[in-house]
């Protein structure tokens, strides 16, 4: 006889499982007691539960497995509500284990009871309440298949203090996880035929790039498939390292803060390829006006993502990997040159607006210390980001070459993501340098994690592009609302500071040329380091394409040199 | 527009709520929802009438296809169908009044259920139109109750909208099981 909460934690072995992110509580007590007896599990005490679920979602994104995450009942899961919601938008497959108050306490208002599986109803892929210590394996084991399968995303299980604490029959050496499903074959035979057939007779192929390509591990397909028909890539912000940013295929990032050649190919296009990305509002700009001389493919693993948003021409329903390389060996072999000449063309003055290339100023801009970051980790980091500006910034400079090396929040646009979530990336791989870049607004939602990061004795490098605004909302409210900078003003910490008294180590830079050699000291540094970068307050990331605008419609950075050869002109 | 969905789930705890949910989500308003037990052991069937234009139709079934416990779904707007609705409803009548009431129930096939001093207990089944207008017939006499169950309905033909292939492979355990993965399959 085993108790559920035995049960429990012998699943989570079974499954694979090495690290939960959790914090205990009173419903959840009797998993927290018998975790004394499990010491293949470590567990990883957080500061709050929201942190609990980002460290399992950056786990999980980081190392392609299930990440978990654990809390008690009432509060203890409310607070997870915003990480769940964050896993569920980016298809980040994360298990939540709750405790619920005893089965015959349910609906009584009892102390800490709250209805997390009404809660979390439309923010997870499912969620289980369990009542009875029999129930416990069977739940699990479909919670995690369901997490990890077809498109992944969160599953809660909230489980009743007494189905943790009574007994039951276990057979710990039967349980085995579900064995992966294979891809259900719903292509027939003519729409392979009609999308070659598509791809052949394009002259201005686009492939978009998503997410999908991490997820299915079609990185290698994705690359053969570009190559073979000499196709440009490129990239939603989750799509970001499922091919190399050096890649001479690879355009970049597209979408409202995507590179302007990017836009411009993608609206001059003749077919698009979607490739396991979903059409979001900030990829398209206003759709009416959407790539409108484009046929569209959609290779898709949801068939809830065809026709959603953009009305495409045929949707191949199936795990990306597998539909790229049944249609590798059908792909006429071409070279596109006048297409791929046109793109370089469309770069036209880019290169000379990049802030790069502006006469020093004397200032520091955040893209400087996203550059510096980049060459001095050779582009070989993971690279956590937080939301705003600094996450485009990010986006647009640090070039990846690896997958699963940019971790972001991209659906839910989460702000305190990339501390909790860095700390889960490095224990998926405790190998890789990480990096957290995140701004001052974002940090000081989840900064206590600061001290899980030194209780843990974790190497973890900390950037914050502090501009002494929330800099996104401040761009926003500077190009259309006049300038008139309501409640974005912001009076941070001194971060350096701040770290220390966590026994971190803690830097300030306020200077270019004091930009790497703090980057080289954190480096060097065992345990976490924290930079605070004293950027430029009032810097907005171009190009930008105004909510509503067409795709093409861009505010550009003023560029002296580009204003000046006009007057001359 | 109006589309009608018929919706095979399993009969979980919780189930209904994750339907309507799926529809309360989009601003959609469910003009009606039915559920019930079927033949099958374990599996309820709902149909589902609810506004949405055309192209929210498949949006809607694929999006129903992602919840777990969903089994099929089959929207049968379009699809030559059977559509029944029951009504009860309570009218004040008085002696006088009741012959000439009759005639109208007749025409009506609706039959009584109950008599009383004052009033009539009315049942009626039949496609929505119909039982509007009995309610309208009603009217006039003073309608002090009145219950409708909205729309039932199943497609002309010998074909069933859903049949499971083979029961379980488990014996006893049903098919559908939590446990087995013919219920995962839809999920993506």
């Amino acid at each position: 006889m085993k108790t559920g909460a035995q049960i429990l934690w012998e699943c989570l072995i079974g499954e694979g499982v090495k690290h939960v992110f959790g914090y205990p509580g009173g419903a959840i007590l009797p998993a927290y007691d018998a975790l004394c007896g499990y010491p293949e599990i470590h567990h990883v005490l957080v500061r709050h539960e929201q942190g609990a679920t980002h460290m399992a979602d950056g786990y999980a994104r980081a190392g392609g497995g299930v990440g978990v995450a654990m809390a008690t009942s009432g509060p203890g899961a409310t607070n997870m509500v915003t990480g769940i919601a964050t896993a569920m938008m980016d298809s980040s497959p994360v298990v939540c284990i709750t405790g619920q108050v005893g089965s015959k306490f349910l609906g009584t208002d009892a102390f800490q009871e709250t209805d997390i599986t009404g809660i979390t109803l439309p923010i997870t892929k499912h969620n289980y309440l369990v009542k009875r210590p029999e129930d416990v394996a069977p739940t699990l084991r479909a919670a995690f298949h369901l997490a990890r399968s077809g498109r992944p995303g969160p599953v809660l299980v909230d489980i009743t203090k007494d189905a943790q604490q009574s007994s039951c029959e276990f057979d710990r050496a039967a349980y085995s996880p579900f064995a992966a499903t294979a891809d259900n074959q719903r292509i027939d035979a003519d729409q392979y035929a009609a999308t070659i057939e598509m791809i052949n007779a394009s002259e201005r192929p686009v492939i978009l790039a998503g997410h999908g390509v991490l997820l299915s591990n079609a990185m290698d397909e994705l690359r053969e498939f570009a190559e073979r028909a000499s196709i440009p890539i490129a990239m939603t912000l989750l799509g970001i390292g499922g091919f190399p940013a050096s890649h001479p295929l690879n355009l970049g990032m597209m979408g409202m803060h995507g590179e302007a050649w990017v836009n411009h190919a993608i609206q001059e296009a003749d077919l698009l390829l979607a490739f396991g990305m979903r059409f979001d509002d900030r990829v398209t700009g206003t759709l009416k006006t959407y790539a409108p001389r484009a046929k569209k493919i959609h290779v898709e693993i949801d068939p809830a993502e065809i026709n959603k948003n953009v009305r495409v021409d045929i949707a191949l329903l199936g795990d990306l990997h597998h539909v790229l390389s049944r249609l590798i060996p059908d792909l006429e072999r071409s070279n596109r040159q006048s297409w791929l000449h046109h793109i370089d063309e469309l770069k036209g003055d880019s290169a000379v607006r990049d802030i790069q290339k502006l006469p020093d100023s004397g200032h520091l801009y955040a893209a400087h210390v996203i550059h510096d970051l980049w060459r001095e980790t050779n582009g070989n980091s993971i690279v956590v980001t937080d939301v705003g500006q600094h996450q485009m910034w990010e986006a647009q400079y640090y070039k990846h070459e690896q997958p699963r090396s940019l971790i972001t929040s991209g659906g839910l646009g989460t702000m305190g993501f990339a501390l909790p979530a860095a700390i889960g990336a490095k224990f998926a791989r405790p190998d890789a340098e990480v990096w957290v870049v995140a701004g001052d607004g974002g940090f000081q939602m989840t900064m206590p994690e600061l001290a899980t990061a030194a209780q843990e004795g974790i190497d973890l490098n900390i950037a914050v592009i502090n501009n002494g605004y929330l800099g996104m909302v401040r761009q926003w409210q500077e190009f259309f609302y006049d300038r008139r900078y309501s409640a974005t003003p912001l009076l941070s910490p001194d971060f350096a500071k701040l770290a220390e008294a966590f026994g971190l180590l803690g830097l300030t830079a306020r200077t270019r040329d004091q930009v790497a050699p703090a980057i080289r000291e954190a480096r060097q540094r065992r345990g976490a380091a924290l930079i605070n970068f004293m950027v430029e307050q009032e810097d907005s990331v171009f190009p930008m394409v105004p909510s509503g605008a067409a795709l093409h419609q861009m505010i550009r950075r003023p560029s002296p040199l580009v204003e000046t050869a006009a007057t001359e002109a | 527009m109006v589309r009608t969905f018929i919706v095979y789930v399993a009969d979980h705890p919780g189930v209904l709520n994750r339907v309507s949910s799926l529809f309360r989500r989009r601003g959609y308003n469910i003009e009606s929802l039915t559920v019930g037990h079927t033949h099958l052991p374990e599996v309820s069937r709902m149909t589902v009438v609810v506004g949405i234009d055309a192209q929210g139709g498949p949006l809607v079934e694929a999006n129903l296809y992602k919840l777990p416990e969903v089994l099929h779904v089959h929207d049968i707007t379009s699809v030559p169908s059977l559509h029944r609705e029951l009504v009860i409803v309570k009218v004040a009548v008085s002696q006088d009044g009741r012959p000439e009431m009759m005639r109208v129930l007749e025409a009506f096939r609706a039959r009584v259920l109950e008599v009383a001093a004052e009033s009539l207990v009315i049942e009626a089944t039949g496609p929505e139109d119909a039982i509007d207008s009995l309610i309208e017939g009603m009217r006039p006499y003073g309608i002090l109750e009145l219950t409708r169950t909205g729309r039932v309905a199943m497609t002309r033909g010998g074909a069933p909208v859903f049949a499971p292939e083979s029961g379980s492979p488990k014996g006893a355990a049903p098919f559908w099981n939590s446990n087995d993965l013919t219920v995962l399959r839809n999920c993506s």
